[in-house]
């Protein structure tokens, strides 16, 4: 995992400087959100809002955080379910990782829906 | 227009020329610059270029040129750039497409990017192994190269809407790819188009190229 760890500070700083990034989840110690492990200690969260999503899409896929995505099998086990969800909230809006476990588990159950959704299937803003 | 009637006209090589010229130049121009650039008469080069906007090869905007505005700046240039619709044609009919978007979804949700990797290292080595200059390779690929500085930027995306869809799994394929073509000096550098991937002008892993560079 030194890998991974050694490139989050890099990558958050890229996000936090990103056209269109509102916030993003972190523990109490304030730099990131490695630590926190609601769903069992091999499972890592992250959260994040932006202002739409091409500017989430350019920064997952079009910034430096693309070439440790690609990386992601080195130091991740694949959950062989959905792992990631979007899903819109009210400007101003900062959501909970509990909100977060109630849209991925509606995504898992659905599929898809303006509700819960991915990039490969997305919904526009309500 | 799409298929073979939006192909059919680029059969007119001089149109041909036009639609390259405007691709190549990886951003909007005018018809005064295409017909500086091909030698060829600006009523002659406005035809051709709204031929191919006509047809859906080009897309249209409307600027000043030289930041002038204001009263006396002159009427907007009607400017041409490539259009991001694909056009494609295949006898028999073939749908990779669909093929490849479902293989890559296969690809990501079995978390299996390492065997696809290893795969897109051995098609590399098979170009390698052609022997190829690097330019050259890259642009049979479709990858558009042009030279910045010390490295090759990739202008096109050869495989667009299926990265776009999956970038994990795709881009990390051609970076493998690339780098066992060209053996190293390749690396991922997304720009907001194109291919993410860059490749040093120095790189020589390919045996006939050791004049060009």
């Amino acid at each position: 995992m030194a890998g991974f760890y050694g490139e989050l500070d890099r990558i958050n700083a890229i996000a936090d400087g990103w056209p269109g990034f509102v916030w993003r989840l972190v523990d109490d110690e304030g730099a990131d959100a490695t630590s926190l492990r609601p769903y069992g200690d091999d499972t890592m969260v992250n959260l994040s809002v932006w202002k739409g999503l091409e500017s989430l899409r350019d920064f997952t896929f079009r910034s430096g955080h693309l070439d440790v995505l690609r990386r992601r099998r080195e130091w991740f086990h694949p959950l062989g379910e959905a792992a990631t969800v979007i899903w819109w909230v009210p400007e101003g809006h900062i959501p909970t990782v509990g909100e977060a476990g109630e849209r991925l588990e509606l995504l898992r159950r659905e599929g898809p829906t303006a509700r819960a959704f991915t990039f490969r299937d997305p919904f526009p803003a309500p | 227009m799409q298929g073979f009637d939006a192909l059919s006209v680029l059969a007119d090589p001089r149109r041909r020329a036009v639609y390259e010229h405007v691709a190549a130049a990886g951003g909007p121009v005018s018809r005064d610059q295409v017909a500086e650039a091909l030698e060829i008469g600006r009523n002659l080069a406005a035809h051709h270029l709204d031929k191919l906007a006509g047809a859906g090869l080009l897309d249209v905007s409307f600027a000043r040129l030289g930041g002038k505005s204001g009263p006396g700046a002159g009427r907007p240039s009607k400017l041409y750039e490539r259009s991001a619709a694909e056009h494609a044609v295949s006898l028999p009919p073939r749908g990779y497409r669909v093929l490849a978007e479902v293989l890559a979804d296969a690809v990501e949700e079995a978390g299996v990017e390492p065997a696809l990797y290893a795969a897109a290292r051995r098609q590399g080595e098979r170009l390698a192994r052609e022997g190829a200059p690097v330019e050259e390779t890259l642009r049979g690929l479709g990858y558009e190269p042009y030279a910045d500085g010390g490295v090759w930027r990739l202008r096109n995306c050869p495989f667009g809407g299926v990265a776009r869809n999956h970038p994990g799994a795709v881009c990390g394929a051609n970076l493998e790819l690339l780098k066992a073509a060209f053996g190293g000096g390749v690396r991922i550098d997304p720009g907001p188009e194109g291919c993410c991937v860059v490749v040093d002008r120095g790189t020589c892993g390919t045996k006939t190229n050791g004049s060009l560079f």
